[in-house]
């Protein structure tokens, strides 16, 4: 996959979908375009968040630690971005990814991350839109289960 | 040292300066032969007198003599010449007395050179070796590069007048005295004018001088101060950049320019008024001959010959005189140089020579405690850091000292080191007084580390070693020319007055690290090194760097069993994905174009990096194999991305660290490049244009980039152009690249490149790590693990140990003492820079290293946190520099005082 194609995959991310194509260019050529084999680990729950990762093409586990072992809690597909909360908020990984299938992804680092939000700020108003959204969805799961109690 | 330079150099040179003397006087009778014959030539032979006769003859070299009382006595009748071969015998003589004048000469200068060349070596020596043994305190208060300056830069004129400090006065005043006589003898009136005139120039002007040297003076103590600050800059230009004072730096330095300036312009003033007046009163001498001396002719009391001969005589009188006031001159100017240097070089205290004496044999261990006896130190300010303490260590004892902020447990350790020494009571070794001892006892037997590490510029391993460096334990064989230049060194060094031991001997005292020579020391070397835990670095150090090959013979030797043993290994592991292997038949994807062209490692600058597209021979290969347009257009292509992609950003912009074709500063000039080159066809484009374009597809990878740029038939096109290359490959480019070779080691790459012998695939992130724990897996396997860890040994470490982190600063500083097997072991504070798990770990190493092999030295460690004192036999607590809880780690523990608040 080319870097142009890199480009249009990017641009069908909720996330960067508001942002003009040559700036997207430049974070598709500066991160690293990184493969993984089904069941390699992109990056473990407790570590230090250093990247984030677009999912190319594959499928990827979310994986959380219980008592019980490892639980899925959710699955990755093509176009999507992980990994960015722990970036955002300085935290350390709060679940472990697994590559399910043959992966392809596009390793974006903390410091270029944060370094793009700082200057583009329709980026930066994209990721809080995103956010924002999350954490009122979040916050209607929440209602619904306390409701349901 | 003398404060007169002149009884220096006349102690040093009495036997050499009567020597030149008495050269010089020998060699005043041909000089004075030669004056007369032009004489005997012209009146004799040319003007034919005594020829008058054809066919007369005169004798030559004939040998005659007046004897008092025997009257005259002929020693050799001479030959019987005629004119022409009179003229030419004479000639003949002439010649030769030129060239024993010249030859003369020649010895001369050589002799009174070496003269001072010996002496600037002995005062420069003199001057290190106080270096040597100023006390401890002396050196808080004056700055390195100021001690440098004096060494190198202000004793050296020295050297230039020490050969003329005796000859210049007796020669030149043997001159002049010799003039003034001679018109004294013609006319004593106007000897006394020229006597008087003399007498004004002597008071005078070495009077207006005595400005001219307080101004020398200052010149010289402000450039010292100069090159102290500038030193001052150059080792904390950290602190200057952080502190956004590099104007005030720039204002400092300016400032003492400028005073500098106006010191040196002053001096210059002055110095030419006194030449001035200096010329006036020589030439005010032949004015008042011209005046007195014609009236004294006109009135008859004179002759008009004695007056044109006194007028002669005077010409060879200013001559000597102007030289003579010279060399006065040069004299105080260098007795002040001399003085200066003299005075900051001599310090109350210094070390006795006794105590830094050369001492071949190991001296005894020291099996008698170690003891403060009511030790008081104050710091410079003279607060207390400790206060009347008496403690004292045994030896076997595990000591930690433990302290408040303003304990002193550290004064206490710096004491025992000889670092620091008492304001009153004393440090002993039993009864011995420590400072007494020579410092081959308390430098072998004894070791010690601190927070504040120096390390030389030299290589990790000469940095580890040093503390085994005593003396000189072998003699080392010379012969042939080397032998020669040996014998001249220690002549030399004898006649200056410096030592004659040799550098190139083996100074490592292998027996004190417990080994017996070079081939089991990298045992003990190992062992330290695994206690502080610095193997690991040093290994890293070692897989980036290139080795020494004439040293690890072992790693060319094995380099084919180390890469099967790699691919073997990543095919087990199914890892071989990581590793795009190099071979001479095919395009490598992961690897640069340019590397890909080359495949082999630049080992001159002819094709290094940007040196590679300009290469005549290069350009040449690229163009048969029809790349050259190829790669041109390539290269357009992927300016015109990259400056799509950078254009906006600013050139400090971290993104640029991901740009491998060119730099942010390159960046403009690319613009205007593509610009200019825009529509232009290929053959219209300068040569120079085209490799600068070229260039830029060299650091191309596709896989990293993409771009899209490479095609199948490009990449068999590369590969054929490669051994286009390598088939006619010009005699004067086959030192300049090393070919990969897979049977070959290449000595001008990395450890870690010709173990992998390929490129670390880019698109997995921890592909790095893995392959680097597999490859030391490996080295370990084949059993060249030493021989990687001594390949990083040899890593510089750089000014001051800069290179390194200051982590590894401390714990190679701890590593030197604990290789030393010391009987006593001072640490203090010695890991500040690592963190508490660290610490606990390397100390936990390093007890246990210390004590191998039935070991028991004595270890008395300055510790950072309390906690680590739980290890140690015996707990010491300071508080206010007194001496507050003493005893074992479960007594403190069990009492209620400082110790356990510190703990808690």
């Amino acid at each position: 996959m080319l870097l142009k194609d890199e480009v249009g995959m990017l641009q069908r991310v909720p996330l960067f979908s508001a942002i003009e194509p040559t700036k997207l260019k430049l974070l598709a050529f500066t991160s690293d375009r990184v493969s993984y084999s089904a069941g390699q680990i992109l990056f473990r729950q407790g570590d230090e968040g250093d990247a984030a990762y677009v999912i190319l093409s594959g499928r990827a586990d979310i994986l959380v630690d219980s008592d019980s072992g490892p639980i899925k809690v959710a699955e990755l597909e093509p176009n999507s971005i992980v990994g960015e909360i722990a970036i955002l908020c300085n935290s350390s990984r709060t679940a472990t990814v697994r590559a399910a299938s043959p992966l392809e992804a596009l390793r974006i680092r903390k410091d270029h991350f944060l370094r793009l939000m700082r200057e583009f700020p329709e980026m930066t108003i994209e990721i809080l839109r995103v956010l924002a959204d999350r954490l009122s969805h979040t916050t209607a799961d929440l209602i619904d289960a306390r409701s349901a109690k | 040292m003398e404060a007169s330079l002149a009884r220096y150099i006349w102690t040093h040179t009495k036997k050499q300066q009567l020597w030149i003397l008495m050269i010089v006087v020998l060699s005043m009778i041909p000089y004075f032969m030669s004056f007369d014959l032009p004489k005997l030539i012209v009146n004799g032979p040319i003007q034919g007198r005594g020829f008058e006769q054809p066919g007369a003859t005169q004798p030559f070299m004939r040998l005659h003599y007046n004897l008092p009382f025997i009257g005259e006595v002929q020693f050799f009748s001479g030959f019987q010449l005629d004119r022409k071969e009179t003229l030419f015998a004479l000639s003949l003589v002439f010649l030769l007395l030129v060239v024993i004048n010249g030859l003369f000469k020649f010895y001369i200068n050589t002799y009174k050179g070496r003269l001072g060349e010996r002496m600037l070596r002995r005062i420069r020596f003199d001057l290190v070796d106080r270096v040597l043994r100023f006390p401890p305190v002396y050196f808080k208060r004056v700055k390195s590069a100021e001690v440098a300056t004096m060494v190198k830069d202000e004793v050296e004129p020295l050297g230039g007048f020490i050969g003329d400090a005796f000859l210049q006065p007796v020669l030149l005043g043997g001159q002049a005295l010799t003039a003034m006589l001679f018109i004294m003898i013609q006319n004593v009136w106007l000897g006394m004018i020229a006597v008087v005139i003399v007498a004004i120039q002597i008071v005078l002007i070495p009077r207006m001088r005595r400005r001219l040297i307080v101004l020398g003076r200052q010149r010289q103590l402000t450039a010292r101060a100069l090159s102290g600050r500038v030193g001052e800059i150059v080792d904390g230009i950290g602190a200057v950049h952080v502190h956004d004072t590099s104007n005030y730096e720039r204002a400092d330095i300016a400032a003492r320019l400028g005073l500098i300036f106006k010191i040196r312009f002053d001096l210059y003033q002055w110095k030419f008024m006194v030449k001035f007046l200096n010329n006036f009163l020589a030439q005010l001498t032949p004015f008042l001959f011209y005046m007195i001396g014609g009236y004294l002719v006109i009135l008859g009391r004179l002759d008009v010959g004695q007056l044109v001969a006194v007028i002669g005589a005077y010409k060879d009188l200013p001559g000597p005189m102007k030289e003579l006031i010279d060399w006065d001159q040069d004299r105080q100017d260098v007795q002040v140089k001399y003085q200066q240097v003299v005075e900051q070089f001599t310090v109350e205290g210094l070390i006795a020579p006794k105590i830094g004496a050369l001492t071949i044999d190991d001296p005894d261990p020291m099996t008698k405690p170690l003891s403060a006896i009511n030790l008081s130190i104050a710091d410079d300010g003279g607060a207390m850091l400790l206060n009347r303490i008496s403690l004292q260590v045994k030896p076997g004892e595990t000591v930690a000292l433990v302290s408040t902020a303003t304990g002193g447990a550290e004064a206490l350790a710096e004491a025992f080191a000889r670092l620091n020494w008492p304001d009153s009571g004393r440090v002993a070794s039993g009864t011995d007084d420590l400072l007494e001892l020579p410092e081959a006892v308390t430098g072998r037997r004894m070791s010690y580390a601190s927070s504040d590490v120096f390390l030389f510029q030299a290589s990790l391993r000469d940095n580890l070693l040093y503390g085994l460096k005593h003396a000189p334990l072998t003699s080392v064989p010379y012969d042939g020319a080397a032998a020669e230049q040996h014998r001249w060194n220690i002549h030399e060094a004898r006649r200056s007055g410096n030592p004659d031991l040799d550098i190139h001997s083996d100074w490592i005292n292998y027996a004190s690290a417990g080994a017996t020579g070079p081939h089991d020391l990298f045992e003990a070397v190992r062992r330290v090194l695994d206690a502080v835990v610095l193997s690991r670095d040093i290994l890293d150090l070692g897989l980036r760097s290139s080795a020494d090959l004439t040293r690890h013979t072992e790693l060319a030797r094995r380099i084919v069993e180390l890469r099967a043993a790699l691919r073997t290994r990543l095919e087990q592991e199914g890892l071989s994905g990581l590793v795009v292997p190099f071979e001479p038949g095919a395009y490598n994807k992961e690897a640069t174009i340019g590397q890909n062209l080359l495949f082999g490692a630049a080992a001159g600058p002819e094709l290094a990096d940007r040196a590679l597209a300009a290469n005549p021979y290069f350009a040449s290969v690229l163009r048969q194999a029809g790349l050259d347009r190829t790669l041109y257009e390539m290269g357009l292509e992927i300016a015109k991305q990259a400056i799509e992609l950078f254009a906006d950003l600013p050139p400090d912009h971290q993104f640029f660290q991901q740009l491998a074709f060119m730099s942010a500063e390159e960046i403009p000039a690319y613009e205007t490049l593509l610009q200019r080159l825009k529509n232009r066809p290929y053959e219209a484009v300068p040569e120079h244009d085209r490799a600068m374009i070229v260039t830029l597809s060299f650091a191309y990878i596709e896989p990293r980039h993409r771009f899209g740029l490479l095609s199948d038939e490009l990449m068999s096109k590369i590969v054929a152009a490669r051994n286009r290359f390598y088939e006619d490959l010009p005699p004067e480019l086959h030192n300049a690249v090393e070919r990969y070779d897979p049977a070959k080691y290449i000595a001008a790459a990395t450890v870690m490149d010709n173990v992998l012998f390929g490129r670390v695939g880019n698109n997995h992130p921890d592909a790095p790590d893995r392959i680097r724990s597999i490859v030391y897996d490996i080295l370990d396997e084949l059993g060249l693990y030493g021989e990687l860890l001594d390949v990083g040994l040899d890593f510089n470490v750089g000014s001051g140990g800069r290179r390194l982190t200051g982590g590894q600063r401390q714990k190679l500083d701890v590593a030197r003492a604990l290789l030393k097997r010391p009987d006593f072991l001072i640490l203090n504070r010695p890991l500040s820079a690592l963190d508490q798990r660290m610490q606990d770990k390397v100390l936990r190493n390093v007890l246990e290293e210390a004590r191998r092999d039935g070991h028991s030295p004595a270890i008395v460690w300055v510790v950072t946190n309390p906690a680590m004192a739980m290890m140690f036999d015996r707990v010491i607590v300071f508080d206010s520099g007194q001496l507050a809880e003493d005893g074992s780690h479960e007594t403190l523990l069990a009492g209620n005082g400082i110790f356990k608040e510190l703990l808690s």
